[in-house]
């Protein structure tokens, strides 16, 4: 069988289905990756807060969360574990809230290369990387200060 | 120059910047894309500078866009210009939009090698991670290749931060040029144990990632991961690892033992919600015997999973499930249609006969309250599913079913009209006994008919109507007011129905008039049969002019045998004899597997040969072929195509004499012939007793909470009278030879069904009865039944049963009762119910013994079954009813049948390579090795083949034609015996029995 990367991709959106941070683990023409975007959107946005925070997606399963306005969304295959990636969310939005002091949407906006940068310390060739906040936190201030 | 790197910068200042761009767009919500049209013609200037900063500032700008879902890719080459800049910030928004626009068909990819090489050697560590960072995303099979020495060499980096981005990477680059896995492999296994724990959790990642998909070449890794896995304290690396066990434990069942301890450890103490979750869903795959119910009760928090969970303990332990059954009825409450989802799944394998009403009345009542058509029509097909599971199982009062059909018509919206009506017609036509029910209900649908007709879609609820007209046509002598109804499968609407249903009203119209006619002749009352002749005459015409031409040719069709009729009546003429006879008979469900039953008429020879045979054989199909293909030749014997009737007769006559010398032939015995010929064709099918303790009829729509109630109250009446009976059984002494007496709790298998229903699953034909058992050892002291098999269509047995009256009265008025099961039911004569005892043919005075035999159909003889029965008799001189329960074990090796077999195709049996293997070993057995043999020879109906010294291979056969070989060997006081068999599981239970005959003595 052929093997791929556990984590398809990892999205942030807000409610109205604008994109804050897109970041692809598999291969995906353009023309997929916006369908993709707006399918999850379609799928995440209308449940409930009671609902699960899992939902099946095509082939594969859509692990998301909501906090205030924004779904961080990884999608990833439908046999792995659905809670150590809904830790795995957050755990890196935790990152975020410690990294932009506070954290809301338009500092995802304005800084969006930084929550790439934030995205590839934690995570990396669609496996979960590192999972201690003060070493990320750490390499992440490192990387400031070379600006 | 100076001049122009301040002109530069001067043009900066004008440039708009990423926050520029981003409040730009927000603030052009009216005409976004007119706006960033603009902005790329922007940026697009700024790419054509020299000045690299601002390069590399239109880079991000174009990288923010690219997320947003614009096409930048026309940008290749400029983002691989900022990649390669010399200055950290630039360098990563470089790698950054590369990573983020470049796919494997981009062709400036190939440009980018070098640069790539030069920053993973950068003695920079962040250039070097960035480097990595990106090539995790846009690597090609090309870098993957070029690159891969330069990224195993990071593994061994100085910095923790660069071995771990390497590692990980390193998955990456075997995807794409997995040659490369075999010289990397023996350091990233170092990487197992590196000092740093991310390192190390990086590398279990890989490792666990990569033994997923081929598990076997990862075995050897097991004892290290065992070790980090009661070392590490990181709850993901835990995940991974016990992933990889439950990848693992397949191929090395020990590794299953060793993991329990530490399982259930994490299981009890662990606080990460996910961690228990991987846990539980590893000891449920592999199947552990650890608590699985203390399981359940934690995972219970954790809904959907829950669910997921209970589902996969479901088809293990569904003890422990059925325990949680209010827990899941919650979960229909749930606002997630995905829980409510995953908890009907759930239902469907938990219900029984005891829970089968609570459940379907819970799910009713969430249909009345479901939202949305699609969920509901999802809990309708659910309800139908769970109750019709198995044959009808599970239901006991079928009223109660049909009730519930009723109630499902009226849903709105539904698409599965269909559905519903071919369960009316299923159960109307198997079950018997609801006859007159059914048709009472479905004479009140078709008068309220027009409550449904307002959904005309296809498949809609209307498709009920076919169902109802068809059971009302059908077994009208059961209708209370038969000219109501066909009054109301006359009216005009009904011509709106679908042309289908409108030819079964038709059709079943005519049907209802025939036995109108017969009532009202029968009256002597002319003129109330002449008014029905009018009434269809009036009616029919509608549907002559239907659009639909099976309604036109069906209706026209009726329409003049009914004048013809009217005019016969206007003269007096009795017509309703002829009429009814039209309708004569009754439509049965045929069992696919019901032509094989046919009896062969009378005189034809399937066995005489219409042509002159092929030279070499005469094949006897008695023989075991598979085994004995090299003997067969030997008494062929030439054949005369012209064979005069005298000649014929002598062979059938010899024949049949071949055949009552054989002991594996099956003849028809003249006994049960007697017995089953009585009754021609179609009678022959158990007829149903209604033995009903509430009221048939039910006026206006049925309720089906009130059969709810009624069943619970009968079923509470039994057990009292249960009760009662095991009192008085205790205070007498018992006699009889029952093993076992067991009269526990309330089980699934006490509840028995309300009424006798009969559920008739096929047509069979007289013949279909078993026959003469021959070989029968009846001093057989180690059973209470000796069960003797004998082969007939693989799945009969004959059970002799010796009644032996140990007690000082006289017994009579014996019968003989066992509950069936799925697979071994009881064969009973004609018009007995499935639950009635069959009568012992004789009585026993004090001290006697006799023997009775009972026939039992068995589908398959793989695993060993008991069957709990029942003998009720009554003593004579005190004249009371008494009861015996016993049990009836039919062992795999009473399906076994002593067949000789020679060694040489005994040989090529065992090269066929088509027999699966096993052993055992017996410690302890202290017998000379003849004796052992004899054992197994008398004890599990073997022979021997072949017999070297202190080694025996053995032979036998089971009724259904599975070949059981074994190799006996002894040495001191072990018999190893090594087995071989077409069915594994029939192998296991075989040795099993083996063992135990050999541990008893």
């Amino acid at each position: 069988s052929i093997l791929k990367p556990i984590i398809r991709f990892i999205l942030i959106q807000n409610r109205a289905g604008k994109t804050r941070l897109a970041k692809w683990y598999m291969q995906f023409d353009d023309d997929e990756k916006q369908k993709l975007i707006e399918e999850v959107h379609a799928v995440v946005t209308v449940r409930d807060a009671k609902h699960t925070n899992f939902v099946e997606f095509r082939n594969f399963k859509i692990i998301y969360r909501r906090y205030a306005g924004l779904y961080f969304c990884i999608c990833v295959d439908v046999t792995d574990n659905n809670l150590a990636y809904l830790e795995g969310i957050h755990n890196f939005v935790e990152v975020l809230n410690e990294y932009f002091h506070n954290v809301c949407e338009l500092d995802l906006v304005f800084n969006f290369y930084k929550v790439y940068t934030v995205v590839d310390e934690m995570f990396l060739a669609g496996e979960i990387r590192e999972t201690s906040q003060t070493k990320v936190l750490k390499q992440l201030l490192m990387l400031q200060s070379l600006e | 120059m100076a001049l122009k790197i301040v002109k530069g910068s001067i043009d900066r200042m004008f440039d708009k910047n990423l926050q520029d761009l981003v409040r730009g767009i927000r603030n052009h919500k009216e005409d976004e894309a007119k706006y960033i049209s603009t902005c790329i013609d922007e940026i697009k200037q700024e790419l054509k500078q020299d000045n690299i900063a601002v390069k590399a500032n239109a880079v991000c700008k174009l990288t923010y866009l690219q997320m947003l879902g614009y096409d930048v890719s026309w940008a290749a080459f400029n983002i691989v210009e900022v990649m390669s800049s010399s200055k950290f910030t630039y360098k990563r928004i470089g790698y950054l939009a590369a990573s983020q626009c470049f796919h494997e068909n981009t062709d400036v990819i190939m440009l980018t090698t070098n640069q790539i090489r030069k920053d993973l050697s950068s003695p920079n560590q962040y250039d070097t991670g960035v480097a990595l960072t990106g090539l995790s995303c846009f690597v090609t099979p090309d870098l993957a290749r070029d690159l891969a020495n330069d990224i195993m060499t990071l593994m061994s980096h100085t910095k923790p931060y660069i071995r771990k981005k390497a590692v990980l990477i390193m998955y990456k680059v075997f995807l794409k040029y997995p040659e490369s896995l075999r010289p990397a492999f023996p350091r990233l296994k170092e990487k197992l144990e590196d000092p740093d724990p991310g390192v190390q959790s990086a590398a279990v990642n890989v490792i666990c990632e990569l033994a997923r998909r081929n598990p076997k070449n990862y075995l050897s890794l097991a004892p290290l991961f065992f070790k980090l896995m009661t070392s590490s304290t990181n709850n993901w690396v835990l995940i991974k690892i016990i992933k990889l066990f439950g990848a693992l434990t397949p191929l090395e069942p020990r590794l299953g033992k060793k993991l329990i301890e530490p399982l259930t450890n994490l299981i009890h103490s662990t606080s990460a919600m996910s961690l228990l979750y991987e846990c539980v869903n590893t000891v449920i795959a592999g199947q552990y015997s650890c608590s699985v119910g203390s399981v359940c009760l934690r995972i219970s928090v954790v809904k959907y999973l829950g669910l997921l969970a209970m589902s996969k303990i479901l088809k293990t332990h569904p003890k422990s499930v059925q325990s949680h059954k209010d827990l899941i009825l919650q979960c229909l409450d749930d606002k997630d249609e995905s829980i409510r989802l995953r908890a009907l799944d759930l239902l469907y394998g938990m219900v029984s006969k005891k829970n089968l009403m609570e459940i379907v009345k819970k799910l009713m009542i969430h249909v009345d309250k479901a939202e949305g058509t699609t969920y509901r029509d999802e809990l309708l097909t659910k309800i139908i599913d769970i109750c019709s599971q198995s044959n009808y199982q599970y239901i006991t009062n079928f009223e109660w079913y049909i009730s519930i059909l009723v109630e499902l018509t009226r849903l709105e919206g539904t698409r599965h009209g269909h559905l519903i009506a071919s369960q009316m017609l299923d159960v109307a036509i198997r079950v018997k006994a609801i006859r007159a029910f059914a048709v009472a209900q479905m004479a009140t649908l078709l008068d309220n008919a027009h409550l449904l007709t307002g959904n005309m879609q296809r498949n809609g609820i209307c498709e009920v109507l076919y169902a109802a007209a068809w059971i009302c046509g059908e077994f009208s002598e059961h209708l209370e007011n038969p000219v109501q109804t066909l009054e109301a499968m006359l009216r005009p609407k009904v011509a709106t129905l679908p042309g289908h249903i409108q030819a079964v009203y038709v059709q079943n119209a005519a049907k209802l008039f025939a036995t109108i006619l017969k009532n009202q002749e029968g009256n002597t009352d002319s003129t109330a049969a002449q008014e029905t002749s009018q009434l269809m005459i009036d009616r029919l015409p509608l549907f002559v002019q239907s659009a639909n031409l099976e309604v036109q040719e069906r209706a026209s069709c009726i329409l003049q045998l009914v004048k013809y009729i009217q005019k016969l009546q206007q003269k007096d003429v009795e017509v309703a004899e002829e009429v009814s006879a039209l309708f004569a008979g009754e439509l049965n469900p045929v069992a696919p597997k019901a032509q094989k039953k046919v009896p062969v008429p009378e005189g034809l020879d399937l066995d005489a040969w219409i042509n002159e045979p092929p030279s070499e054989s005469e094949s006897e199909d008695e023989q075991p072929k598979a085994i004995f293909t090299k003997e067969e030749p030997k008494h062929s014997r030439p054949r005369h195509t012209e064979v005069d009737e005298k000649e014929l007769a002598r062979r059938r006559e010899a024949r049949k004499q071949e055949q009552a010398n054989n002991p594996f032939y099956i003849k028809a015995s003249p006994s049960s012939q007697k017995v089953y010929q009585e009754t021609p064709g179609v009678e022959h099918i158990p007829v149903v007793q209604i033995d009903l303790s509430v009221p048939l009829k039910v006026p206006g729509l049925p309720m089906s909470d009130q059969y709810v109630k009624l069943e619970e109250e009968r079923r509470q009446k039994e057990r009292a009278e249960k009760k009662k009976k095991e009192k008085k059984k205790r205070k007498e002494k018992r006699s009889g030879r029952g093993k076992k007496h067991d009269s526990g709790p309330e089980s699934e298998e006490d509840i028995t069904p309300a009424h006798v229903v009969d559920i008739v699953t096929e047509e069979m034909p007289e013949n279909a009865l078993p026959s003469d058992d021959d070989d029968k050892d009846p001093n057989d002291p180690h059973k209470v039944c000796d069960i003797q098999g004998n082969l007939q269509d693989g799945s009969q047995v004959v059970v002799s049963v010796i009644f032996e009256n140990k007690s000082d009265s006289f017994l009579k008025s014996m019968e003989f009762n066992v509950l069936d099961s799925l697979n071994s039911k009881l064969q009973r004569p004609e018009g007995s119910g499935p639950h009635d005892g069959l009568t012992v043919p004789f009585q026993l005075p004090p001290g006697v013994s006799n023997e009775a035999r009972f026939v039992f159909t068995v589908q398959s003889i793989v695993m060993p079954q008991k069957l709990k029965g029942t003998l009720t008799f009554i003593v004579k001189d005190s004249s009371t009813h008494e009861k015996l329960d016993f049990k009836l074990h039919f062992t795999c090796t009473s399906y076994l049948i002593t067949t000789p077999c020679y060694s040489d195709a005994f040989a090529k049996l065992l090269e066929s390579g088509d027999l699966k293997s096993s052993s055992v070993r017996l410690e302890g057995v202290n017998m000379p090795f003849h004796h052992l043999l004899a054992r197994i020879c008398f004890h599990h109906h073997f022979s021997v083949v072949e017999r070297i010294d202190s080694c025996a291979s053995m032979y036998s056969r089971s009724i259904q034609g599975h070949h059981v070989c074994l190799l006996v060997k002894t040495s001191g006081q072990t018999v190893s015996i090594d087995a071989k068999c077409d069915e594994p599981t029939l192998l296991g239970n075989v040795l099993d029995e083996i063992k135990q005959t050999f541990s008893q003595c």
